[in-house]
């Protein structure tokens, strides 16, 4: 009835010496069902079940975790690649091919993907097993855990995406959930605001995926990530003419999930959500979709979209500097972790832009593990104190040492001190800018470790260290909570330790060789042994922000306070303001658009063009009138009343005639036969 | 000249009814005149037969019609003017006024 | 089953009008037997038409099956010409499925006065006119189709629409809504089918230069237009325009919309409902089942004036839907907006372009039909419809408000849904539109629909964000609502489920129209 094509199975091509996995791989798919299966059942059934629901996404995360696990073995052992797709639409040729275009849906197991995968789960299982704690007696409980549960399977459908089309649905899906997730307390308007802008910021950002993917798709007769990259890599003529445009719409897209200058605006705001959701979607695995979309199609950057660049990188190197700035004045802890967010995820992108695909991904990778845990900590101290400024806090390294020491490790890991993960990445993103020629954005971003430090400083050291500010007894979160942060500690440790340039671990190889299973090889820069100046460089910056943090933000109550209220001119407002790029948008466009110029347009129609309609109704109805009133009534209607008039008078003055008396009518009748007979003889 | 004289009578006769028509208010004497008007017509017709003498006799026959509508006409008539002299008590037509506008 | 290719096609088209007539002979009072009498009878042709499409050939859905061409009116050799093929197909069974489910919401929706005889009946000779539109292959029979669905809608707009008073704006007149949106309705449609007629009228006359004998047969004309017989000169341009000003009315296309919004509002629920679901997509089938094959060069032609009209008419509906204070005048103005992506479809003259117009209609009847529903339970239930009253509706009705954010996220286009299909295949068409079109104009076009979905996206949010979000307010803080309730689950689920099938395996809907708006871009423009 209804064709079904079956399910395209591609093995590793191009020499490119990669198993097609077993079974694990084969099954993939069900990974990236299982957590709408949850969502599904926990709308249904959630409200019902003793953990709210809690226990069916946990469950589902669980499995996951242990399928992308075995996954990453497997690919860290022998490299795996399979692609599956399944054709949900046969849409037409467009007039240029024989063949129908089509629209797939499916999966792709490769380096890249796994790694993704594993993330999602890995750094998913944590935080919702922390939500579940952190959301006890909470509002929609249930719904939460559905959103939750939605999300990660729209990221997993996102990142297993083997063409632009899925990955447009996963992309917008894990749009749709954070929506829902930022707002989930929308009973305050400020959330669904937020909520509302994450959305609308990224639909901003869609339009240039969705073009970028309309530009490449019919050039390539095909949406398949495989058949972009084999073209890229060969210089095909059929992406010639829009590689570069087509290249730069998908960046476009990317700036705006992986909140780009100046598409980052939302992702501030979007920490009106619950801390779990900032940590799984805001920090470790939404956002860098836009990482991981340029790391999918990184051969059209490396080989033929290299113009673009020139846009692409000068964004990044804004967005983790310029954005860096705004994480010194926020008060709210949360909002001081979402723009350093910011600022890491430009760092990534920097990487990916000038080339580094590897140093980009272990960025991506190492930040998961350490912005997860700060913001878990964060939300474990939220918790306690009820409160997300940092002037409420101070002191909490007493009453809450796990929660402090598990911070201290992100923090630290995350201002680029060796030996912890961060360092190792953020070494590898300078190392790949320095060696690909882009010396002043190297040290922009060095600069930026500066920065990074110090306001990380300033965070602990507010939030933990001198006197608590804030109002009753905050005490240490439960196991629930503080297990995932213990969990997600170790990785922000060691996890730099699988990529230190030049270093192999035996069979398992390396982060640049996981990654590096891909079917077209990428041909990007990664260091091949430790640059120790560029090392000493970047530590000597982090070393500066720490010091300088301290100097300012010592744990002296009274001075800590005092500076911190420092409120210097210009700069203050003007970074406080965050630029005032969101007065910008929401002046200069937004409300425009919502307020006169849509007040416009609805008068356009009332009273322009509703006018001419009801004009020509009016102006026919008044022609109307006056055929009626003046030519049929006062014109045919005239000549058939005077007729009939006069023959009324007539007859009234002819009746007098009719006296009743017999002998007048008889004198009439000879009279009137006389005049017959006179008429007669005269005729005659 | 014999058809003449017929004629002059016919002519006197209609006459005299006409004059009667005019002149008498009583309804029967109207009647009456309308009789000799009738009776006039019919010397006419039978006069002009006997004149051309034609086969077909159609003076004659005319002349029958006319005593038999006159007949009929008389009955009717009279009848009417029982009848309002009954509810009326007077035969004077000019009183009969109903049938004006 | 040879019975059911001979008739089946007719039964699907008549049968509701027969169950029109049946109606009359129940008692007035019997409300029971009426609804029940509605319930069988749709059912019924729901089922016939989803047995036309489990017995449609789908290998040849480029041809027409069960096809029936009868004598009918031999003095101007217009004849009883019915058929479908992969076009016409899936919104014969969208038409047949939403007129059920339209009975079954009725069940207990009743708008004053209440009189359950005369509206039922009244929808039901609307099904026979909007199926039997999408069914007929003669132009006498299709004009008479399309006229047809006119009465009924003049009538239940006219008789149990929005009583309120409004003014008209600069004449200063204040008119009472239905009459005017009914009134307005009848006379705009009927001022562009007359035009139409007249388009028909020109072809047939025209035909007898080709062929031995006069003909209203559309197959016949779409075979003369394959042999581009009509030229592309003065008479082509004048029968092209008439019968555009027809179908774009109808549509609606930008400036010709503005009944919509006042019919929609005034409408009753189930008329609006079936107005946005169904009637709207007569005038844009008729695009791609009269105007291109027939004319194809003067479609070519006037491509680029029909993507202008189009685009404007996306970002014109969206920016109006910004201003609208009143929820279901807002949905109305949407579909501007929705038929804008559907017409610009139309426009890039592109097999691909054919099939994002039809995805598109389907799916904007599903979607925009379901919003319409819960536009009429809500306003049921809180008698208004001004958003600036509403507010915490995902509170007060928790299911009411999830069903309204997932169809306003399928509205505004979400992936996954089916609202995404048609605005992103009609991108792509734009993005390399015909031959001979100018491919920097068509681009353009994209860009501006690509913005026009921003917009889209920015008025349903914020529509949700003032109706579901936030908490009640107080005149509605104390009150208790009956959340969604069993008749509207059972009109509802099916609407639910269709949009999600659709989104994520569209090749439901494209497994019939593909092959079929290919051969119509091939027969049409060759290549």
């Amino acid at each position: 009835m209804v064709n079904v094509s079956l399910p395209l199975v591609l093995a590793a091509t191009d020499g490119a010496e990669l198993s097609s996995g077993g079974f694990f791989a084969a099954t993939a798919w069900i990974m990236l069902l299982l957590p709408f299966v949850a969502f599904l059942a926990i709308i249904l059934v959630g409200k019902r079940l003793k953990g709210l629901g809690a226990e069916l996404a946990i469950g589902a995360m669980g499995i996951n975790l242990v399928w992308a696990s075995v996954l990453l073995v497997q690919n860290m052992l022998e490299g795996i690649y399979r692609e599956v797709g399944l054709t949900i639409a046969e849409i037409g040729t467009l007039g240029i091919t024989d063949q129908n275009l089509s629209f797939e849906l499916g999966f792709v197991v490769d380096g890249l993907s796994i790694m993704m995968y594993w993330v999602v789960a890995f750094v998913g299982f944590l935080v919702f097993l922390y939500a579940h704690g952190y959301m006890k007696g909470d509002v929609r409980v249930p719904w939460f855990f559905a959103s939750l549960s939605l999300f990660a399977g729209s990221m997993l459908v996102l990142v297993g995406a083997p063409n632009l089309i899925q990955l447009i649905i996963g992309w917008e899906g894990v749009g749709l959930a954070s929506y829902l997730l930022i707002g989930h307390y929308w009973e305050h308007k400020p959330n669904s605001d937020a909520a509302v802008k994450a959305f609308m910021t990224n639909k901003v950002a869609d339009v240039g995926l969705i073009l970028g993917t309309i530009l490449i798709g019919p050039s390539l007769g095909s949406f398949r990530f495989s058949a972009l990259n084999q073209a890229a890599a060969n210089h095909s003529e059929s992406l010639e003419g829009v590689a570069v445009v087509g290249g730069l719409l998908l960046f476009f897209g990317a700036m705006g999930k992986s909140a780009q200058f100046p598409l980052h605006v939302w992702l501030p705001d979007a920490m009106a959500g619950p801390t779990p959701v900032s940590a799984l979607m805001h920090a470790a695995t939404m956002v860098t979709a836009g990482i991981y979309l340029m790391a999918r199609t990184f051969p059209l950057y490396q080989e033929m979209a290299t113009d673009a660049r020139a846009i692409m990188l000068p964004i990044a190197v804004i967005t983790l500097f310029v954005l860096g700035f705004l994480a010194l004045v926020a008060d709210d802890l949360k909002r001081v972790l979402a723009f350093s967010t910011v600022s890491q995820l430009g760092y990534m992108m920097a990487a990916v832009a000038a080339g580094g695909y590897t140093a980009g991904l272990f960025h991506l990778f190492t930040h998961a593990f350490f912005k997860a845990l700060l913001f878990l900590g964060a939300g474990s101290v939220i918790h306690a104190v009820h409160s997300n400024n940092m002037s409420d806090m101070g002191g909490l390294r007493k009453s809450m040492p796990v929660t402090f020491w598990t911070f201290v490790v992100g923090a630290v890991s995350l201002a680029g001190v060796i030996p912890l993960a961060g360092f190792w990445s953020k070494d590898e993103i300078l190392a790949t800018l320095g060696h690909e020629g882009y010396t002043l954005f190297m040290w922009v971003a060095i600069l930026g470790a500066f920065v990074t430090a110090f306001y990380m400083t300033r965070a602990v050291s507010l939030t933990f260290l001198g006197t608590y500010k804030g109002t009753g007894h905050p005490h240490e979160s439960p196991p629930v909570m503080t297990g995932p942060l213990v969990a997600l500690a170790i990785p922000s440790v060691v996890a730099g330790l699988f990529n230190i340039p030049g270093v192999t671990w035996g069979p398992i190889g390396n982060f640049t060789e996981w990654v590096g299973h891909r079917v077209v090889p990428m041909g990007d820069y990664h260091p091949k042994s430790i640059e120790w100046d560029l090392a000493a460089y970047g530590l000597i910056a982090a070393g500066a922000g720490i010091l300088l943090g301290w100097r300012l933000f010592a744990p002296d109550a009274a001075t800590q306070t005092a500076r911190d209220r420092l409120r210097i001119p210009v700069l203050y407002p003007l970074l406080h303001k965050g630029y005032y790029i969101d007065d910008l948008y929401m002046k200069g466009v937004v409300n425009p658009i919502k307020g006169p110029v849509a007040r416009a347009v609805d008068w356009v129609n009332a009273y322009v063009i509703d006018t001419v309609i009801n004009g020509v109704g009016a102006l026919t109805a008044r022609i109307g009138e006056l055929v009626y009133g003046r030519f049929d009534q006062q014109g045919i209607d005239l000549v058939l009343n005077a007729t009939a008039g006069g023959t009324g008078w007539a007859g009234g003055r002819l009746r007098l005639l009719q006296s009743g008396k017999v002998r007048q009518y008889a004198a009439g009748f000879v009279v009137g036969a006389l005049l017959l007979v006179i008429a007669l003889v005269i005729v005659i | 000249m014999v058809l003449t004289q017929f004629l002059v009578l016919g002519a006197l006769m209609f006459s005299i009814g006409v004059f009667g028509l005019l002149s008498r208010r009583n309804a029967v004497t109207i009647l009456l005149s309308v009789e000799l008007m009738l009776a006039a017509v019919n010397i006419n017709l039978v006069a002009f037969e006997a004149f051309w003498n034609t086969a077909a006799a159609h003076g004659q026959i005319f002349a029958i019609f006319v005593i038999t509508i006159a007949a009929a006409e008389v009955g009717i008539g009279l009848a009417i003017i029982l009848l309002v002299f009954r509810n009326r008590a007077s035969g004077n037509i000019d009183e009969l006024d109903l049938m004006r506008w | 089953m040879a019975w059911f290719e001979s008739v089946g096609l007719s039964l699907t088209v008549f049968l509701p009008a027969a169950g029109a007539l049946a109606l009359f002979a129940l008692p007035k009072a019997q409300e029971n037997a009426q609804k029940l009498l509605a319930l069988v009878v749709t059912g019924l042709t729901a089922v016939l038409a989803v047995g036309v499409a489990a017995n449609f050939d789908y290998g040849r859905s480029e041809r027409f099956q069960f096809e029936v061409t009868e004598s009918w009116i031999p003095a101007i050799g217009a004849r009883y010409h019915i058929g479908v093929d992969g076009i016409s197909l899936p919104l014969l069974v969208l038409s047949a499925v939403v007129t059920l489910l339209a009975v079954i919401y009725s069940w207990d929706h009743w708008e004053e006065p209440r009189n359950v005889r005369g509206f039922l009946a009244l929808m039901l000779l609307l099904a026979t006119g909007m199926n039997g539109t999408f069914v007929a292959l003669d132009l006498v029979l299709f004009f008479i189709f399309f006229e047809l669905v006119l009465l009924p809608m003049y009538f239940m707009i006219g008789i149990w629409g929005d009583s309120s008073k409004r003014r008209i704006p600069v004449l200063g007149r204040t008119v009472t809504m239905r009459l005017y949106a009914a009134i307005k309705f009848f006379i705009f449609t009927l001022f562009g089918s007359a035009f139409m007629l007249l388009g028909f009228l020109a072809l047939y006359f025209r035909s007898g230069d080709f062929l031995p004998a006069n003909t209203f047969d559309i197959p016949a004309l779409i075979a003369l237009g394959a042999e581009n017989a009509f030229g592309s000169g003065t008479f082509a341009f004048l029968v092209f325009g008439a019968m555009f000003l027809g179908f774009a009315v109808k549509v609606p296309m930008w400036p010709f919309h503005t009944w919509l919004p006042d019919a929609h509002t005034a409408a009753p629920t189930v008329g609006s409902v079936l107005l946005a679901a169904i009637l709207l997509k007569l005038g844009s089938y008729a695009f791609l089942r009269i105007s291109i094959p027939i004319l194809p060069e003067m479609a070519r032609e006037w491509a680029p004036f029909i993507g202008l009209l189009a685009v404007i008419g996306i970002i014109y509906g969206s920016l109006a839907c910004l201003a609208q204070t009143d929820v279901k005048r807002l949905i109305a103005f949407s579909s501007v907006g929705h038929m804008g992506f559907v017409m610009l479809g139309i426009a890039t003259m592109t097999d691909v372009g054919f099939n994002a117009s039809l995805i598109g209609m389907v799916a904007h009847g599903l979607i925009t039909g379901l919003l319409f529903f819960l536009a009429g339970s809500m306003h049921h239930r809180y008698h208004t419809r001004e958003i600036a009253r509403l507010g915490g509706n995902q509170k007060l009705m928790p299911w009411m408000g999830g069903i309204l954010a997932f169809t306003a996220m399928a509205s505004l286009g979400l992936p996954g849904l089916a609202g995404f299909w048609g605005e992103f295949m009609s991108l792509l068409g734009a993005y390399r539109p015909l031959a001979g079109l100018s491919s920097s104009q068509f681009q353009t076009y994209m860009v501006i629909g690509a913005i026009g979905t921003v917009l889209t996206a920015g008025y349903m949010l914020w529509m949700l964000q003032r109706v579901n979000l936030g908490e009640p307010k107080a005149e509605w803080a104390d009150r208790s609502f009956h959340d969604v309730e069993t008749t509207e689950w059972l009109a509802w689920a099916p609407l639910i489920v269709a949009i999600v099938v659709i989104g994520v395996y569209p090749q439901v809907i494209l497994g019939s129209t593909t092959d079929a708006v290919v051969n119509l871009a091939r027969t049409a423009f060759g290549g």
